[in-house]
């Protein structure tokens, strides 16, 4: 069970790696509590993944430190790996092998002991809903059975760390529903679960987010506060021509940010007060009709895209 | 074009799929799929994986054959004239070819010289390809050397270097991080706003309400074909957002509760589906302090996609 005052499962402190003259990872700092399930965002080369690595014993800092289940990931590196599991949704399970013989595989991959393979297989097959198919080929299996198998395997030496790469991005909504449940059930166990994923959908499951962008740590908090803490007021525009309204209303003092939404129009301002005469009077000036605006609550995208604005935009490569 | 709002009166089809089948070996991959695209119409193929989208998509580009039934694009059969629906179209898949070796521009060029694209016309229509993508200050850098935005971006900008009367995108953001599926949005939006008809298939529930109408496809069956609007008026039920602690006991009583469909968690808080917000949030709350468990909050939502799509499912079934 999760406890509140038990050591953090995850310590990183001002966590460094440069390639070079490269900033990878910019001193990072965070902890992650025993059983929670911990999001990592960002764009592509943000430096999620050069972080997970570092803490996951793979490669070391420049600088800083860290721990995982209490081990130092500068001297323990190799226990560590001991410690944790992966599963993405590249997850490669032996298609052309049956169910059983992928959790044989894996068990023997990860020095599960032998006296414990056959209750945690019992296990592993129990959790995936695949009890009396243990002899159907893998490949042949629907993909939401997939990924709860793939699940199985990678916890099938009782990691105290779980990492997921998009685990459950193109699975169907409700095999999904149930793939997090299975993760609800691991943390209640006191696994702790970092995800790390460009899916909101996926990042709305987790307790706590960390963004991360340029290498940099820009916001770490929990869904709910970062989608209250979108600064911008947003107004959704029904325009008669929604792509050329993007553009007429770009450098407009009173816009931060415009985009496409359906055919509607999605505009973050730097304040509400006098910005819908303001946009009126621009798509005027264009030629374009406004036809209908209203103020709208932001999304956990709409939080991402504005503190990586804040923190000076995605990297440009 | 006509106003922001979905298209009213909907324009003579462009698409015509009619009993569409595809079949490998004892698969059956697409099922007799039947529904119209209209002129002008941004029309989405919505599923996991393993749905048929794919599969789809190639039929309609005439790369793939079906097995029973016919698509007409314009007005070409892809049964009977698979090379003549390919000047109808411009389709851009998965695996989209660009050269890695080749820079930007260069990649630009050689599809404008693939698609026969007058010389004096390039230069508008790079201009108009680059505004929307943000790819002009990376025009001299290696097609290999892009994030993945980027590279997706640069796939679309290829596809559309010839003016095509229909575009079929094979999940252009599958994997691409929120600031750069805003840019391809906007490209694809440039298109729909000159008369092109664009069907877009992706994995992502909630990409679902940007479409004018969507296809709802699950193991090779279409589930729906509506709007977005319609299909979340017709699930009638509503989602009430719970704030509650302990939140995963609370989950696990109102699952057992009557007038409660679904209960899921996302992170700490719960989302329950129920037949109306109005009538059972009362009874909601009730059950959840007999048990001793004081919501902090409950809101109505309307319901999102994800909930279409596991109600649609779960009928089908």
């Amino acid at each position: 069970m999760t406890q509140a005052h038990a050591a953090p499962a995850v310590v990183a402190d001002k966590l460094r790696r440069t390639y070079g003259d490269f900033v990878a990872v910019d001193d990072v700092s965070f902890e992650v509590a025993q059983g929670e399930i911990f999001g990592f965002l960002g764009p592509n080369g943000a430096g999620k993944t050069t972080t997970i690595k570092m803490l996951a014993g793979l490669l070391l800092p420049t600088a800083g430190r860290g721990s995982v289940a209490g081990l130092d990931i500068l001297t323990q590196s190799e226990a560590i790996k001991h410690r944790i599991g992966y599963m993405s949704q590249l997850f490669s399970l032996y298609a052309d092998l049956t169910v059983n013989e992928n959790i044989a595989f894996f068990s023997g991959l990860y020095n599960v002991p032998r006296d414990k393979r056959a209750a945690r297989h019992d296990w592993a097959v129990q959790m995936a809903g695949l009890a009396d198919q243990g002899k159907r080929l893998t490949g042949q299996l629907p993909l939401g059975l997939k990924q709860r198998l793939a699940l199985g395997c990678a916890v099938l030496h009782e990691p105290k760390i779980l990492f997921l790469d998009e685990p459950t991005s193109g699975v169907d909504p409700l095999s999904r529903r149930r793939f997090w449940d299975l993760i609800d059930a691991l943390t209640q166990q006191g696994t702790t679960v970092f995800v790390s994923t460009h899916y909101m959908e996926e990042a709305e499951y987790c307790h706590r987010l960390a963004l991360m962008n340029r290498g940099a740590l820009v916001a770490l908090d929990t869904p709910q506060r970062l989608r209250a803490g979108v600064r911008e007021p947003l107004l959704e525009l029904h325009t008669s021509d929604g792509p050329r309204a993007v553009e007429a209303l770009k450098g407009l003092p009173q816009v931060v940010e415009t985009s496409m939404f359906g055919r509607s129009v999605h505009v973050a301002l730097h304040q509400l007060e006098g910005a819908v005469e303001a946009i009126a009077a621009r798509l005027a000036e264009r030629g374009l009709a406004l036809t209908a605006s209203k103020p709208i609550p932001p999304s956990l995208e709409d939080a991402f895209v504005s503190l990586v604005r804040a923190a000076g935009g995605a990297p440009t490569g | 074009m006509t106003a922001g709002a979905p298209v009213a009166v909907p324009a003579p089809p462009v698409i015509r799929v009619d009993g569409l089948t595809r079949r490998f070996g004892d698969v059956t991959a697409v099922d007799a799929l039947s529904f119209n695209v209209a002129g002008g119409e941004l029309f989405g193929l919505v599923g996991p994986d393993g749905a048929g989208k794919t599969t789809t998509l190639r039929m309609l580009a005439g790369v793939l054959r079906p097995t029973a039934g016919d698509a007409i694009l314009g007005d070409v059969s892809v049964a009977r004239d698979p090379e003549g629906v390919k000047h109808e179209i411009a389709y851009m898949s998965q695996r989209f070819g660009l050269y890695a070796d080749l820079t930007v521009l260069e990649n630009l060029d050689f599809y404008a010289d693939l698609y026969l694209v007058p010389k004096r016309e390039r230069a508008a229509r790079l201009e108009r390809l680059f505004h929307f993508s943000n790819l002009a200050p990376f025009k001299d850098r290696l097609a290999g050397k892009l994030s993945g935005g980027m590279k997706q971006k640069l796939g679309l900008s290829c596809a559309l270097i010839h003016q095509p009367k229909i575009l079929l995108l094979d999940e252009p953001t599958f994997g691409v991080d929120p600031i750069s599926r805003r840019d391809l949005w906007l490209i694809v939006h440039d298109m729909v706003a000159q008369g092109v008809t664009v069907v877009v298939s992706t994995a992502y529930m909630d990409e679902a309400e940007r479409f004018d109408r969507v296809a709802l496809l699950f193991e090779g069956r279409l589930l729906a074909v509506e709007s977005p609007q319609a299909l979340q008026d017709a699930l009638g039920g509503e989602v009430l957002v719970v704030q509650v602690e302990p939140a995963r006991a609370a989950r696990d009583l109102l699952r057992r509760h009557p007038r409660v469909k679904r209960a899921a968690l996302f992170g700490d808080k719960l989302h329950v589906t129920v037949a109306s917000a109005a009538d059972d949030a009362p009874l909601v709350e009730q059950a959840l302090r007999d048990a001793g468990l004081v919501p902090g909050s409950i809101a109505a939502e309307p319901p999102s996609m994800e909930d279409v799509f596991i109600e649609r499912m779960t009928e089908a079934a």
